[in-house]
């Protein structure tokens, strides 16, 4: 078998026969060997032998050239000589008629790649403007969804028998029993390991039973409620964010408002409804259960036993708390579900939206859950405390 | 009620660009092929055997669920069969899925796939690129060259697959599919989701590059225009395999109930019946 190796032959200078007419050695034609295509192109080390190959004949016009040894030719390798021919035809082509198609075909569609667009300064400021733009945009949506949802409750509370109760029941479950195993789990770690770090610390003090209160407080007034909205947010929001999500790529929002049937009244205020109701039930559970890895832990390490830990922990910790962190988690709720029905209403009819759209939603609740938890934490600084 | 002239490029093209060696391109022997659901178990395709030879334009019909598109998966590599064997360019389809398959066949799926995050051009070059042997410039000029060829302007090449029309993503798709000049092109539903004009655009397309490139062509298609505009061949699925094969004329003749249905029945019949209501309707 031939070496498949593509390459080029320079030409070399006819050796004059002996007797022959006094003239100059006529330089031949340039000869290309091998198989020019992808997949041999493709075989590591082929294409530094051939790109050495090319230099031995610099790009200049006027050589005469000839394909007619070459094994196979495709456009790849058919562009490669058209590229070193500088583009243009050489003075003299040698061919076979099926490479002259190939190479005709790369001499009629090659064509300078037109530089990607360059942004002016001018643009940028466009674009810094239009974000400004689209966050007022995402604030005037979100408080038309808001308004919208409180039409709907009047509407709700004024004809409650036309509710969509199996809807609010059936995200009830979903959205909060269906949730209960993974706040547990994490709740009941975080406790544990929020006790461990505090009972190094408190131990050097002799300061042991004051764990009660630092855990009780911490836990039932801040991190319960806020770990079980983060993960809630994580879960839920993105869930919500990518059915209406979904519901608005396949065109069934259109269909439903085509049927006269209004998404806010069965699709956003099902969902705020039941995220209101089962936020404030999983975060009391995730506190439950985070109180119970904090008892463990105290128990393990500084042998406070349970017992004592239940019956201090009303005394050090006020009941006031609870009532904050139940309303606030019934905020939490509220935000994540309308946070979720905003973005699954701004996506786009393309796949790539509706992951974008469900990216933001969690991003936005987790950072809204935050900020809304810091206000509270602001207003309520002298209650309970 | 068939054109005649839509047959006219039945012959081979005189010297492929890209001629392979063996003339047989696919073959598929004594295909088993069996749906397994918790319930119950259906075969698809039972002792099914086809071979295509170089250079023809097959098309695959059959009804729903008769296992087209599963065929053509299968031709490709991406399912395997629970018996039989399909050899594709003289080797066995399991080996299909390594380094360089792009050299040797190209894939146009039903709604493209281009990858959503790369523009035209880097979707075309993907293949090249990832050779990771070839100097960016030669792949942007193949890119580029191919991209001309399925008929778009070299304007498109920093577009998104989101910003362009379905026919232009078709369009695209197939200049990646070429992009390593695969001897052997499949198409699942060609045409279908492009309205009567990209439909016909495209058809022509690919009529020129069969023609150019010498490519044998493997397409499923639902679409009787299509089917006649384009195939040589016409390979008829029902009862698990191949019930005929041949030209679109020789299938047409061909008694069975799901050929009378598929090209003489209701569709041919209401376009006769609108044509006599509307006699001077053009």
């Amino acid at each position: 078998m031939e070496d498949p190796q593509p390459r080029i032959a320079p030409p070399e200078p006819e050796l004059p026969a002996a007797g022959a007419r006094a003239r100059a050695a006529v330089a031949g034609p340039v000869r290309v060997l091998g198989r020019w295509t992808t997949a041999q192109l493709s075989v590591p080390g082929v294409w530094q032998a051939l790109d050495a190959s090319l230099q031995t004949v610099p790009p200049v016009t006027g050589l005469a050239w000839d394909l007619r040894l070459v094994q196979r030719l495709d456009h790849i390798g058919a562009q490669l000589l058209w590229n070193h021919w500088g583009r243009q035809w050489p003075a003299q082509l040698q061919t076979l008629p099926s490479q002259r198609s190939v190479l005709e075909s790369v001499a009629r569609f090659s064509v300078q790649l037109p530089a990607p667009p360059r942004r002016s300064f001018m643009q940028l400021f466009e674009a810094l403007g239009e974000r400004v733009l689209q966050v007022l945009e995402h604030a005037r949506g979100f408080t038309i969804l808001l308004g919208q949802l409180l039409l709907d409750t009047l509407r709700l509370l004024r004809r409650p028998h036309q509710g969509p109760w199996r809807d609010i029941s059936g995200h009830i479950y979903r959205m909060g029993t269906t949730a209960l195993p993974i706040t547990a789990i994490v709740g009941f770690l975080i406790g544990v390991v929020l006790a461990y770090l505090m009972a190094q610390q408190l131990h050097q003090f002799g300061a042991d039973t004051f764990i009660v209160d630092i855990l009780g407080i911490a836990l039932i007034r801040e991190l319960g409620p806020v770990l079980a909205a983060v993960l809630m947010a994580g879960r839920s929001g993105s869930a919500i964010t990518a059915q209406i999500g979904v519901m608005r790529v396949t065109e069934e929002l259109d269909a439903m408002r085509v049927m006269g049937i209004a998404p806010g009244f069965r699709l956003v205020l099902p969902r705020a409804i039941a995220m209101a109701l089962a936020m404030p039930l999983v975060s009391v559970w995730t506190t439950l259960l985070a109180l119970a890895g904090g008892i463990l832990a105290a128990d393990l390490t500084l042998n406070l036993s349970p017992s004592y830990f239940v019956h201090a922990l009303p005394d050090a910790v006020e009941l006031s708390n609870l009532a904050i962190a139940t309303g606030k988690s019934v905020v939490f709720g509220l935000v994540i579900a309308l946070v979720g029905c905003h973005y699954g209403l701004r996506v786009k009819p393309n796949t790539e939206s509706l992951g974008a759209g469900t990216t933001r939603s969690v991003v936005t609740a987790i950072t809204l859950v935050i900020v809304v938890d810091a206000l509270f934490a602001i207003v309520f600084s002298d209650v309970g405390v | 009620m068939i054109k005649p002239q839509l047959f006219r490029h039945s012959a081979l093209p005189s010297q492929p660009a890209t001629s392979f060696d063996a003339n047989r391109v696919v073959d598929i022997k004594g295909l088993w092929t069996v749906f397994r659901t918790p319930e119950a178990e259906s075969v698809i395709h039972k002792n099914l055997n086809l071979s295509i030879e170089a250079g023809e334009v097959v098309s695959l019909v059959g009804g729903s669920g008769t296992g087209k598109t599963t065929l053509l998966r299968q031709v490709l590599g991406l399912e395997t069969p629970d018996r039989g064997t399909i050899d594709v360019l003289g080797q066995p389809v399991a080996r299909m899925s390594e380094q360089g398959a792009a050299s040797r066949v190209g894939m146009l799926f039903q709604q493209g796939a281009l990858f959503s995050a790369f523009s035209v051009l880097d979707n075309i070059a993907f293949p090249l690129r990832e050779l990771k042997t070839l100097p960016d410039s030669l792949i942007a000029d193949a890119a580029m060259v191919k991209l001309r060829m399925v008929g778009l302007g070299a304007e498109q090449a920093h577009k998104m697959p989101a910003d362009l029309s379905g026919g232009m993503v078709k369009r695209v798709a197939l200049a990646r599919a070429l992009i390593m000049d695969p001897p052997l092109l499949l198409l699942d539903e060609p045409t279908a989701g492009l309205d009567p004009e990209s439909s016909d655009g495209f058809c022509a397309l690919l009529l020129r590059l069969h023609r150019e490139l010498g490519l044998t062509v493997v397409m499923v298609t639902h679409d009787l225009d299509t089917l006649y505009e384009l195939s040589t061949r016409v390979a008829v699925l029902a009862e698990q395999h191949v019930i005929v094969s041949g030209s679109p004329k020789e299938v047409i003749a061909f008694n069975h109930p799901f050929i009378h249905e598929f090209f003489l029945g209701e569709r041919g019949q209401r376009a006769m019946e609108l044509l006599r209501e509307y006699p001077f309707a053009v």
